[in-house]
C-alpha cells in the first residue's frame, strides 16, 4: 500500500459540488464528492443513470456548461487546483494532462473532418512537432491501437469506420498527447458486446504502456472489476462507498453496492429471477431528508429518515456512507 | 461523374424548355404588343402590316416553332422597342446588376456569418438578443423602404453618398465594370447596402439555428476535451457542420438577387437588367421578356449545380449521383 502522506496522489477531488440551476430549480448533481486517483491507478466511478458519474467527469476538464456550475471544492492535480483555474490554463490540461474518451463513438467524433486531421489537431495543439513528425506519431498511434494500414486510415472519414473501430480512434486521440490521466465515460456501453472487452483490453494496455492513470465512469459493476484498483460508488451525485476494488465487490459496506452487485447476472447459479434493486433513482431536484437510499433500502430504520450519513471506515478500509452498513460476509 | 453531368444537362434543358413554353403562353395572354408599336392615329392597314412584320399575324404554335428554331440557331429574337437583339440588350445590363449583387452578398455573408456564430454560441447574452432583433428588422422592412430611408439620410441629408446612377465605369473585356474605379465604389454603397439586408438576416438566423443544433453534439464537447480554442471549435467544427442550410440558402438568394433586383435597381436608377425587364413588360416588350426570364431560369440552374458540389466540398458523405 502507498504511504498517503509520502505521496500526493495524482487526482485529489475535494469536495466537489456541481448544481444546475435549471427553471424546475436547482439540480445538485454532484453534491459533496471526494475521491483520490494515484499514479498508474484505475479509479473506477459507479452509479445508477443519473447519479452524477458524467457531470464528475466533465467537471474535473472544466466543461459544464451554463446553467450548470461548479459551486464548491477542489479538483487538485498534482497538488494545483482546477476548479480556480482559468481558461487558458484548462485548455493546456485538457487533452494533454488530461483526456477523455466518449460513451458514443459515433457521435464524438467530428463527421466533417478526417482522422487523420482530428488525431493532428491534438499533437498541433499539445506538441512542437513538424509536420512530418507529427503525421508519423499519428501513424504510429493508430497503429497501436489496432487499426492496421493506418496511414491510408488516416485519410478517411470517420463514416467510412465501424463502431468499435471509432472507438479506437477516440482512443488513439485521447492518448497521443501521453496525458497523465484519462477520464473514460462509459468508453462499451455504446458497443457490441463483442467490441467490448476487446476495447477494454485496448485501453488497459495503452494505459499500463504510458504509465497513465485512469477514472473509469460505468454503470457496469462486472467492467469496473476487473480494470479497477479502487472503485467509488455514486448515489444521487454522492458517494455512497469507496475502497479498493476486491473488498468492495466481495464484501461491499453499503446496502446499495450490495444490491448493484446482486443485480449483475450469475452465470454458474441458475436463477427464475434476475435481482434486482427495488424502486428508482429519486427525483434530484427533490431528494429526501436523510439517506437518499432509504426508501430502497432493506435495512432503512427511522434514524434514516432524519440524519444523512457520512462517509464512515468500515472493515477492510472501506468507507461508506450507511448508519447500518453491512459486516463483512453479511447479506441484508 | 460524367453520367451526373449527363443528367444535370438533361434535366437543365428539360427546365429551359419548360419555362419557354410558360413564359410564351402567359406573354399570349398579356395583350397585343403590337399597340406598343404602332402610333396612337395607326390605320387599320398600318397596324396589320406593323403585325405581319412582328410575325404576330401566324398562330400561337407557328410563333413558338419560329422561336424556338432560331432558338437553336443562336437567335434570340429582336426587341420590337429598340430593333436590337434581345440577348445584347440584356448582356450589356447584367454586369452592372452582376456587381451590385456580388457587393451585396459579399456583404451579407461577411457580416452574417460572425454574427450568427456569436448568436448561436451565445443564444441567452444580451448582444445576442440585440442581433437577433436586428435581423427581424432585416427581414421585414420592405427593400423600397430602406432605400429610400438609406437615400434620404446618406444622399439628401448628409451628402456622404450619391442617390442614383453607376458612376464611371471602366472596361475590361468589353465589359463595364463600375468596381474598377473609386467613383463606382462610390455610387455602388448603398443600392448593394439596401440588396444585402434581407439575405443577411436569414443568412444569420439560418447560422445561428445551425450552430445551436450542432452546439449540442458530442463532437463539440469532444473538440473542447482535446483543448481546441474557442474560436476552432465553433468555427472549424461548428460552422463547418452548421453550413450546408446556409449555402442552400445563399446559392437561392444569390439567383433571386441577380434576376429580381428590380426594386432596388429602380429606386437607385441603377441600370442593370431587373430595370431592363421592369422597362420591357411596361411596353409589352415580349422577346425581351421571354429571352430574360429563361436566363433567369439558366442562371437558377447553373447556381443550383454549384451548391450540390459545393455539399460535397463541406461533407464527404454526400455524393454526386
Amino acid at each position: 500500500m502507498r504511504d498517503a502522506a509520502a505521496l500526493s496522489p495524482l487526482l485529489d477531488v475535494r469536495d466537489l459540488r456541481t448544481y444546475f440551476h435549471t427553471f424546475a430549480g436547482t439540480v445538485r448533481a454532484v453534491n459533496g464528492v471526494s475521491f483520490e486517483v494515484g499514479y498508474g491507478e484505475v479509479m473506477g466511478l459507479v452509479g445508477e443513470s443519473g447519479g452524477g458519474k458524467s457531470v464528475v467527469g466533465f467537471s474535473i476538464l472544466g466543461l459544464i456548461d451554463s446553467p450548470g456550475k461548479i459551486e464548491g471544492g477542489k479538483i487538485l492535480l498534482e497538488g494545483q487546483d482546477l476548479v480556480e483555474a482559468g481558461e487558458e490554463r484548462l485548455r493546456t490540461v485538457r487533452g494533454r494532462e488530461i483526456s477523455m474518451v466518449f460513451q458514443d463513438p459515433m457521435t464524438s467524433l467530428n463527421p466533417l473532418h478526417t482522422v487523420g486531421q482530428q488525431m493532428d489537431e491534438v499533437l498541433r495543439l499539445h506538441s512542437d512537432l513538424g509536420t512530418d513528425a507529427r503525421h508519423k506519431a499519428c501513424v504510429d498511434m493508430l497503429e497501436s491501437v489496432g487499426i492496421s494500414r493506418a496511414a491510408e486510415r488516416l485519410k478517411a472519414y470517420p463514416h467510412q469506420f465501424s463502431g468499435g473501430m471509432r472507438q479506437r480512434v477516440v482512443i488513439a486521440i485521447a492518448m497521443l498527447a501521453s496525458p497523465k490521466l484519462i477520464i473514460a465515460d462509459e468508453p462499451t456501453t455504446a458497443l457490441d458486446v463483442t467490441i467490448q472487452s476487446q476495447i477494454l483490453k485496448l485501453m488497459r494496455t495503452q494505459i499500463a504502456d504510458k504509465g497513465a492513470s485512469m477514472i473509469l465512469i460505468t454503470h457496469d459493476l462486472a467492467v469496473v472489476s476487473e480494470m479497477a484498483d479502487h472503485i467509488t460508488v455514486l448515489y444521487c451525485g454522492n458517494v455512497v462507498e469507496r475502497g479498493r476494488t476486491r473488498d468492495l465487490i466481495e464484501n461491499p459496506a453499503h446496502p446499495y453496492t450490495r444490491g448493484l452487485i446482486d443485480s449483475i447476472p450469475d452465470t454458474t447459479e441458475r436463477l427464475d429471477r434476475l435481482s434486482q434493486i427495488p424502486g428508482s433513482v429519486p427525483d434530484i431536484r427533490n431528494l429526501p431528508t436523510g439517506c437518499n437510499f432509504r426508501d430502497r433500502c432493506p435495512r432503512a430504520q427511522a434514524l434514516c429518515a432524519k440524519d444523512e450519513p457520512v462517509l464512515t471506515p468500515q472493515h477492510d478500509g472501506l468507507l461508506a456512507a450507511c448508519h447500518f452498513p453491512l459486516k463483512a460476509g453479511e447479506r441484508p | 461523374m460524367l453520367g451526373y453531368l449527363l443528367k444535370r444537362l438533361i434535366q437543365m434543358l428539360l427546365v429551359l424548355w419548360v419555362v419557354s413554353v410558360i413564359v410564351f403562353l402567359m406573354m399570349s395572354f398579356t395583350g397585343d404588343p403590337v399597340f406598343m408599336v404602332v402610333p396612337i392615329d395607326a390605320t387599320d392597314a398600318e397596324i396589320a402590316q406593323a403585325r405581319r412584320l412582328l410575325g404576330l399575324d401566324q398562330s400561337l404554335m407557328v410563333q413558338y416553332w419560329k422561336f424556338i428554331t432560331s432558338l437553336l440557331q443562336g437567335d434570340f429574337g429582336r426587341s420590337y422597342v429598340f430593333r436590337q437583339p434581345a440577348m445584347t440588350l440584356i448582356l450589356e445590363r447584367m454586369p452592372a446588376t452582376v456587381e451590385m449583387v456580388l457587393v451585396a452578398m459579399v456583404l451579407a455573408v461577411v457580416v452574417a456569418i460572425p454574427l450568427g456564430v456569436y448568436a448561436g454560441a451565445n443564444p441567452n447574452g444580451r448582444l445576442s438578443r440585440i442581433i437577433m432583433s436586428s435581423s427581424l428588422l432585416g427581414i421585414s422592412l420592405p427593400g423600397f423602404w430602406v432605400g429610400m430611408v438609406l437615400i434620404y439620410l446618406f444622399a439628401v441629408n448628409w451628402g456622404i453618398f450619391p442617390s442614383s446612377g453607376r458612376g464611371d465605369t471602366a472596361e475590361i473585356l468589353g465589359l463595364r465594370i463600375s468596381l474598377l474605379t473609386w467613383d463606382g465604389w462610390h455610387h455602388i454603397v448603398l443600392p448593394a447596402v439596401t440588396l444585402s439586408l434581407g439575405t443577411m438576416a436569414i443568412l444569420l438566423r439560418m447560422t445561428r439555428a445551425g450552430m445551436m443544433e450542432v452546439a449540442r453534439q458530442d463532437y463539440m464537447k469532444f473538440a473542447r476535451a482535446k483543448g481546441a480554442t474557442r474560436g476552432d471549435v465553433l468555427y472549424k467544427h461548428g460552422l463547418k457542420n452548421a453550413l450546408i442550410p446556409v449555402v442552400t440558402i445563399f446559392g437561392l438568394q444569390l439567383g433571386d438577387l441577380i434576376a429580381f433586383a428590380t426594386i432596388t435597381e429602380t429606386i437607385f436608377s441603377w441600370p442593370g437588367m431587373g430595370k431592363l425587364l421592369i422597362d420591357s413588360i411596361y411596353r409589352a416588350d415580349r422577346p425581351v421578356i421571354v429571352v430574360y426570364l429563361m436566363l433567369v431560369a439558366l442562371i437558377f440552374v447553373v447556381i443550383n449545380f454549384l451548391v450540390d458540389i459545393v455539399y460535397t466540398l463541406i461533407d464527404p458523405r454526400i455524393t454526386l449521383k
